[in-house]
Formats: structure tokens, C-alpha cells, sequence
């Protein structure tokens, strides 16, 4: 019998030495390419392991990676909420967003441009470290505005008209980006959750996502500039001073803020409505130009398509197959007109910087560890949606709005500020959503700033945006010009 | 001729491991070491510093282990003095692992811990396994029983069918229990199945044997003695019939094949067997959907149908991304993701060891697993009894078998299967089995020398 057992031995050593094939056909023969399969996370999970790049504001780190002992080896820290709708957050646990996200080839030093020094890292052990990302941002416009905008929800977004860098980015309410770049996955969920489930959105950049506003009084801006530049009418042309107008073809009336006629006469022209911010009149204007010229107009100046600064900018929306009634109530910014704030700067540089967008842009260079520049933005043309002239025309109407009171509260003394409010209605109980948009100073433009107030301010429909968004826009024009 | 040599040499150096307890226990102290360095890596690794907690899953495994040492001290002295350290190596390593895990799934909040009770159960087998050794002074008196045995064995294989107390889990109807309490009974009748093919085989051993016509050059048994091979091939079809579960199925005809094989010495029945087990596999995977999604993710695991397939090849693939990455070394105790693969403490432990150990530590495991089946082997090879022999061979294959069917179905060499990585794999039913077969062995090794005098 011991014959048989000898040989049942021989077909167990057969059976492991099977089995010591298998292990070293996986852990070594096939072992890269199943390390490199994409379903394969553990990949990713060794870029935590990479000592991600800061991301700066003038030079100083709001953002910055430090050495901790666990298994993620870096703790990612964010100086200040002030930044966290532009910076977003990098999550172990819940993924990543803003610039964390849309930079993360650069801030974890995967990007092509740093092939060299991924080389370098392969040869010497030293490890690779994430590039530096520094921010258009201007610190003391940016603090500015949040202060300004207080505890109101809303957002703010300034931008430099001649280069379309933005200068500051403000959305409120936001979220402390430290809560989700913890090492702890259940406090980490746990704060997600809370942010997730917040019904005021704290986790979206109000300046360019979430479910959009509507533009109200702003809007008049884009439908003035389409009459401009249609050739059919001019800053002088005339409306008939109503004080109640029905949409055609139904009975439904339109009525001015004022619920009177725009100033007194028979005849109101296109300048007064502006700067007087009338209902009548530019319903009167959208219905005579008609939906295809008004779009083509928005189009013109960014509507509808999507942009990256490099952050993803939610495309604003003017809508199409509507009646005439409906055409007519674009005309002052309501029906389903949508529009992101930046999208609102945007139409506003145009007018600042003589008929041309330039292309909004966050970053303002990215420099690897070794001081190389791997990318530093130039500022680019986006487009030319008016004339030099249209954008003079428009410029004076702004400026004599806020001298006439109408937007005055964005007024500084020895300045000459351009601006449009905005009182968007969203139901009938609903509160308003209050906006300002506008430049200083008006004869050479430094800054562009777009202010949105949600929910009326806090005071439902008592308020208006030169009550309320106005003095926000004051407080960052200044905060820009010191 | 240095090949000569070394070939006579190896008995020898075998029969040269001293059977003394005094190294038993040296070894024990040894193994003990390595543990505590294994939770001590671990702790530091994953937590960064060291705690007292680490006693907790150290020390009343050793205790045990000692108890064990102590009993077979005083019951068994002669008793080879391997295999309580090699399984207990084996045991203590699947604790740390586990215990890696827990900790895992700590940091990811979760609270579905393993570690703890894995210690308790360990301890439980080990004490079972030391009562095993003082109440079962002569084995011999097994063989009075191979029917009780067999029965038994069927009994407890059919169980998990029954209803009330029967569970199904992924699939395999293995279990048995209520609330919190389960057990699979097919761990335990692998003992008994060996005890009655043992008894069975060693009384039937002539009739088996005999020669009986030629048909086109092959010497085949008289009808009459294929009745048995035919009979427990069909159960093993019913045990994959009724508990759905391949691995048994295989498990349980292997024995049945290499024992009436050791008994008869007639290779006639291994390839007959091969060629049943084989069809019948082929047959189970045409009429059983589980058989056959088996199959598939076994044959194509990369195939993203059968990867992302409720029950496909995910589990098997991420237990080779595991083992990849590990790569030579491995990443260290603590230092890979084993968290990322589906039942890492249980069913794929292999692969969660595979990983943080590397093919070193892969080899070390399967060698120490092929040393305890080889001293079970010469247990059997050494006894002058037919029925010990037979049965430290069933014993001693078993777990061979078992291990070689479960670490191939986690590295895709064969089809996944539901058995257990014995000693290592989190879970009651195995280590108690797997302790009474150590137990078992030591006894019958213990008697050998004793038998000799």
C-alpha cells in the first residue's frame, strides 16, 4: 500500500507545483498589466500617495499639501471658505471638484508636461510632487465680496474686462473643503451627506452651475444690444409711454416697476428705458425684434455654449420656439430665460471693453516643482458681439442709470460706475432674485463685477437690486479701484 | 549519483525531524513570535503605533496552542511533532489577516468585524482538538463504525437541504443554523466520509482488488465491485444537486478516488473516476445555470459581461488585481488594499495574503501547507496498520485537495468554488473540521510508534 501513498504524494506535489505556477504567472509574469487594467483602482489609489500641488492666490497658498503618518500619506488642507466654490475639494472618499478636479493631472503630477520629472522620479526615488496652480483671483476683491455679500445666498464674479481674467468668485452659501479631504471615511460621508442634502446647494459654485437665474432687468442689456446693432433702431428711437401693455394675442398686461408710465411723454426712448430700467418699452423692443434676432444676439455673447475657465460653466439659455407674448416677456429677463452670473459679466465686459469678450480664465500659470512654467493661459479673444459704438451707447445708458438713481447705490463719488440692477420675479409669492451688473470706471474699465442675491435678499419681495445687490457691486468696485 | 543521494537522503531527513515534544514546543514559541511580529506590522503600518490590543489576538491563540502541546504531553507523546506548530502557524497568520482587514474596514467606518471571533473559534477548535486527542486513546475503534460513520456523514451532508434550519449563501446551500448561529455540516462529514471509506475499504480491500475480465487490454473490476465506485458517484452528483456547490462535489469524489485507489492499488478506478468526475462536471455545467456561469467566469473573468454579471468574475478579478499587486514581495502587512476584494477574510484570503505577502509569501504558505500534508502522509506511509494508513492518507489528502481547489479557484487555475482555505479562512465549521483532522493524525501517528515497540 505505501506504493500508492508515495504516489498520491507524487499528484499532490504535481497539484502545487500547479498551483506555485499560477501564483507566479499572476504575481509576476501578468502582474503589470493587471496592475494597469482600468478596473483596477489600486492605481489610483497611489496618487495619494503623490505630494499634490499647492494652489495659489498671489503668490500665497490657499490650498496646500502636508505629511500626515496614515496610509494616504498627505493631508490636503484649505486655508479659507472664502475660495472653496473656485478651489473645490479633493476627497478620497467623495471624488473631487473645481480646480482640485479640473487641474488634477497637473496638481498630481501626472500631466505630460511633467514626463521629465516622472523620468527623474524613476531614476533617483525622489518623489514626484504636483504642480503649483495660481489663480487669476485677486485676494482683496475676493474677501471683499464675500464679505459684502454677508449672509445672503447669492454669488458674486468680478473679471478683468481687457484680459477676462476673473478676479473674484464668490458663491454662498459653500462648504469647508477640509470636512471632505479628511482621512476618515465615515466623518468624510457623513459631512458629504449634510452638504449633499443641504437644500441650498452649499456644495454648487453659484457663479456658473446650479439651476441657473433668471436675469430680470439685467437681461435688458442683451436685448438693447440686439436692437443696436439689428441697424432698426438706435439709442434716440421711440416707444409709445405706456403705463399697461398687453402681450399680443392674449390679456396678459405688462406694467412698468414704477406701475406708471417711463418719465413723463407721449414717447420714451431707448436710452430712458435703459438707464429707467422700463418693462413697457423693452417688451414693446423684444416683440419687434423677435426671438431669432434676440438669440443670435445672446449667442453672440456666450449663451448656450459651454466654456471651461478651465471649471465648467453651465450654459445660460435663451429659449426658442416661443410666441410673441412669450418674446415680450424676455424682454425684461423673465419667462425661461436662465443665466449664470459669469454669463451676465460676460454680456457686461462686452459693453466695458468696446464690443469684445475676452475669454474668463482662472488660472494664471502652472509651475512645476522645478520653477518650470507649464502653462501660463494667454488672454484670448472669445468673441466680438457688438460694435465699438453699440458698446459706447450702452455704456452711457449704465452710467446714467446709476446717476439717475435707478442703480445709485453702486455709486462712488469721483468715479464714473456703469450698471444695471435687476428684480427678477420667480412666481407669484416667490421671493425676487435681485441682481446688479455693471464696470468702473466707466471711460477706462478695470473691473467688471456680476452680484446675484437669491431669495430677495432675506426680505422676499420688498427688495430690489439696487437696494440690495447695488451696494454689494459698490463694495467690490472699490475694493478694485483702491 | 548526488541526485541518488539526495532522493534516499530525504526520508531520512524527514524521519530525522525529532518527534519530541520539547521541540514541538520550541516551534510553538517560535510560531507564537511570528505572529506577534505579524500584528505588531500590521498595528504599525495601519494604525501607526503599537496597542494592547494586539494581546488580545495573540495570546489566547498561543494559550491554546500550549493546551494542545500539554495534552499531547501527557496522551500522545509520540505524536509527530510538525504539525500542531505548522497549523498553528497557518492559524495564527489567517487571525493577523483578518484582523488587517478589521481594522480596513474601521477606517472605512464600517463594523463588520471578523478578527475577534476568528480568535475564539481558533481556540474552540484547539481545545476540541485536545479533547479529541484525551478522549480517542485507539483510533482503531473507529473502524468498528464505518457505517455509523458514513451515515452520519450523509445525514450532515443533506442537512443544509433541510428545511428550516437549511441556508443558502452565494448561492451554495452549505449551511446550517439559526439566528446568529451557523455551521456548515459538510466541514465535519469530510472527517466521517474518510473514517467509513477507511472501514469500508480495508474489509473490502480482496473483493476490490481482484482481477476481474479483460476488455480491449484493460483489466476491469467484476461488475459487482464497481457497484460502490458507481453509487458514491452518483452522491457526489446528488451532493452538487442539492448543496449546488462544485467544490464539495469534487472534494468529496477525490477522497473517494484516492483512497479506493490506495486500497486496491488499482489505477483503473482513478481513471475511470477522472473520466465520471469530469463528464459529470461537463453534464452539471449543460443543466445547472450556477455550473455553467461558473464555467464562463472562469474560462473569460476579464470578459466585462461576465465581470460585471451578478455573481460573475468581480470577486475572482479583484482578487487578482490583489495578487498582482502584491508582486514578488508584496506590499507589507498593511501596505496593499486587500479591502477592495469581495470576502477577503474568508473565501479570498489567499488572495488578500497573495497580495500583502507577494509570491514569497504565497510560496511560503503553500509549502507550509504541503509539509503538513506530506506529514500526514508519512504518518500513513509509516503505520503498519491498513486502516490508520488508509485513513491519515484520506486525512491528510484532503486537505491537500482542499487547498489545492481553493487557491486554484482564487488564482482562476480552476472554477471558484465555495470551500474554505483551511486554517487560514475566517469561519468556524473549517477550523474545527480542519483541527479534529490534525487531531486525528496525531493520534494515528502517536500509535504508530507505539505500535512499533
Amino acid at each position: 500500500m505505501n506504493r500508492q501513498v508515495r504516489r498520491v504524494g507524487v499528484v499532490l506535489a504535481l497539484m502545487f507545483v500547479a498551483l506555485f505556477g499560477m501564483a507566479s504567472s499572476i504575481q509576476v509574469l501578468r502582474s503589470g498589466e493587471l496592475y494597469a487594467d482600468s478596473r483596477n483602482v489600486r492605481a489610483s489609489y497611489e496618487t495619494y500617495k503623490v505630494q499634490r500641488g499647492v494652489i495659489l492666490v498671489s503668490g500665497t497658498p490657499i490650498v496646500d499639501s502636508f505629511a500626515v503618518n496614515d496610509d494616504y500619506r498627505f493631508l490636503r488642507e484649505y486655508e479659507s471658505v472664502i475660495y472653496s466654490p473656485i478651489t473645490g475639494y479633493f476627497s478620497i472618499f467623495s471624488g473631487s471638484t473645481g480646480i482640485e478636479r479640473a487641474m488634477n493631472t497637473y496638481l498630481s503630477g501626472q500631466s505630460s508636461a511633467q514626463f521629465f520629472e516622472q523620468i527623474n522620479a524613476l531614476l533617483d526615488g525622489t518623489p514626484v510632487t504636483g504642480a503649483a496652480v495660481e489663480l487669476t483671483i485677486d485676494p482683496d476683491i475676493q474677501r471683499a465680496a464675500w464679505d459684502a455679500l454677508g449672509n445672503r445666498k447669492g454669488a458674486v464674479v468680478a473679471i478683468e474686462p481687457s484680459t477676462g481674467r476673473i478676479l473674484a468668485m464668490v458663491s454662498k452659501p459653500t462648504f469647508d473643503a477640509n470636512l471632505l479631504a479628511g482621512h476618515s471615511y465615515g466623518e468624510v460621508i457623513d459631512a458629504y451627506q449634510n452638504y449633499a442634502e443641504d437644500p441650498d446647494d452649499p456644495l454648487i459654485n453659484r457663479t456658473i452651475a446650479g439651476d441657473l437665474y433668471h436675469p430680470g432687468s439685467v437681461f435688458k442689456l442683451v436685448i438693447a444690444a440686439a436692437a443696436l446693432e439689428s441697424g432698426l433702431f438706435t439709442a434716440t428711437s421711440e416707444f409709445e409711454n405706456l403705463e399697461l401693455y398687453r402681450l399680443p394675442g392674449t390679456q396678459t398686461y405688462v406694467q412698468n416697476a414704477s406701475r406708471t408710465t417711463c418719465g413723463t411723454g407721449e414717447t420714451v426712448t431707448l436710452e430712458t428705458a435703459l438707464a429707467r430700467s422700463c418693462n413697457i418699452p423693452f417688451a414693446m423692443l423684444a416683440v419687434e425684434l423677435g426671438e431669432d434676432r434676440i438669440r443670435a444676439q445672446a449667442e453672440l455673447m456666450g449663451f448656450g455654449d459651454s466654456l471651461e475657465i478651465p471649471l465648467e460653466v453651465t450654459p445660460s439659455i435663451y429659449p426658442s420656439g416661443m410666441s410673441l407674448s412669450e418674446v415680450g416677456l424676455t424682454g425684461f429677463g423673465q419667462f425661461d430665460v436662465r443665466v449664470t452670473p459669469l454669463q451676465m459679466a460676460m454680456v457686461t465686459s462686452a459693453i466695458a471693453n468696446q464690443g469684445v469678450i475676452m475669454k474668463p480664465q482662472l488660472i494664471s500659470s502652472v509651475v512645476a516643482s522645478n520653477l518650470n512654467v507649464l502653462s501660463q493661459p494667454v488672454p484670448s479673444v472669445l468673441s466680438s458681439p457688438i460694435s465699438r459704438e453699440t458698446a459706447g451707447y450702452l455704456t452711457r445708458m449704465m452710467v446714467d442709470s446709476v446717476e439717475l438713481g435707478i442703480a445709485g447705490r453702486a455709486g462712488i463719488s469721483q468715479v464714473a460706475v456703469a450698471g444695471k440692477t435687476g428684480t427678477a420675479e420667480n412666481g407669484p409669492t416667490d421671493p425676487y432674485t435681485l441682481w446688479f451688473t455693471g464696470f468702473a470706471p466707466a471711460e477706462a474699465p478695470q473691473i467688471v463685477v456680476s452680484v446675484v442675491v437669491e431669495d430677495g435678499g432675506g426680505i422676499g419681495q420688498n427688495g430690489t437690486g439696487n437696494q440690495i445687490a447695488a451696494p454689494i457691486a459698490k463694495a467690490v468696485l472699490e475694493a478694485a479701484l483702491k | 549519483m548526488s541526485n541518488l543521494s539526495l532522493t534516499s537522503a530525504i526520508p531520512n531527513l524527514i524521519k530525522a525531524v525529532p518527534r519530541s515534544r520539547n521541540f514541538e514546543a520550541m516551534l510553538i514559541f517560535w510560531v507564537s513570535g511570528i505572529h506577534a511580529f505579524a500584528l505588531a506590522q500590521i498595528q504599525l503600518s495601519v494604525l501607526q503605533v503599537m496597542t494592547w490590543d494586539m494581546l488580545l489576538y495573540w495570546a489566547p491563540p498561543t494559550l491554546a496552542a500550549m493546551i494542545v502541546h500539554w495534552v499531547l504531553r501527557r496522551y500522545a507523546i509520540k505524536a509527530d511533532g510538525l504539525m500542531l506548530p505548522l497549523a498553528f502557524l497557518l492559524n495564527g497568520l489567517g487571525i493577523a489577516m483578518i484582523y488587517r482587514l478589521d481594522l480596513a474596514e474601521l477606517a472605512n467606518g464600517g463594523n463588520d468585524l471578523f478578527a475577534m471571533r476568528q480568535v475564539w473559534l481558533s481556540c474552540f477548535a484547539m481545545l476540541i482538538a485536545a479533547i479529541v486527542i484525551r478522549v480517542i486513546p485507539d483510533h482503531l475503534t473507529l473502524r468498528r463504525f464505518p457505517f455509523v460513520a458514513g451515515l452520519a456523514a450523509v445525514v450532515l451532508l443533506l442537512l443544509p437541504a433541510a428545511p428550516v434550519i437549511g441556508r443558502t449563501v452565494n448561492g451554495a446551500t452549505l449551511w446550517v443554523g439559526t439566528g446568529e448561529l451557523s455551521f456548515q455540516p459538510g466541514e465535519i462529514a469530510k472527517i466521517l466520509l474518510a473514517i467509513f471509506f477507511a472501514g469500508y475499504l480495508v474489509s473490502r480491500q480482496g473483493s476490490l482488488a481482484e482481477i476481474g475480465s479483460r476488455v480491449l487490454g484493460v483489466r476491469v473490476p467484476r461488475a459487482k465491485d464497481l457497484g460502490p465506485i458507481l453509487l458514491f458517484w452518483l452522491a457526489s452528483l446528488g451532493v452538487l444537486v442539492v448543496q449546488r456547490d462544485l467544490g464539495t462535489s469534487i472534494l468529496y469524489f477525490g477522497l473517494f478516488l484516492v483512497m479506493i485507489y490506495t486500497a486496491t492499488g488499482r489505477g483503473f478506478y482513478v481513471a475511470a473516476g477522472l473520466v465520471m468526475m469530469v463528464t459529470g462536471a461537463l453534464v452539471a455545467s449543460r443543466f445547472f445555470g450556477y455550473v455553467e456561469s461558473r464555467f464562463d467566469s472562469w474560462l473569460d473573468p476579464f470578459n466585462s459581461a461576465n465581470y460585471n454579471a451578478a455573481g460573475g468574475s468581480y470577486q475572482l478579478v479583484q482578487g487578482l488585481f490583489g495578487m498582482a499587486n502584491g508582486d514578488v514581495i508584496g506590499t507589507g502587512l498593511g501596505g496593499g488594499f486587500p479591502q477592495l476584494i469581495p470576502l477577503a477574510e474568508s473565501d479570498f484570503i489567499f488572495a488578500a495574503l497573495g497580495e500583502e505577502l507577494g509570491l514569497a509569501g504565497v510560496f511560503v504558505i503553500l509549502s507550509i501547507y504541503l509539509l503538513l500534508v506530506y506529514r500526514g502522509l508519512r504518518i500513513a506511509n509509516s503505520h503498519p496498520d491498513d486502516f490508520s494508513k488508509l485513513l491519515a492518507l484520506g486525512l491528510a489528502f484532503v486537505i491537500g485537495l482542499q487547498v489545492f481547489v481553493v487557491a486554484g479557484g482564487v488564482m482562476g487555475l480552476l472554477p471558484l468554488t465555495g470551500l474554505t482555505t483551511p486554517f487560514l479562512a475566517a469561519g468556524g465549521s473549517s477550523l474545527l473540521a480542519n483541527w479534529s483532522i490534525i487531531a486525528l493524525l496525531l493520534i494515528i501517528s502517536d500509535s504508530s510508534l507505539r505500535s512499533n515497540r
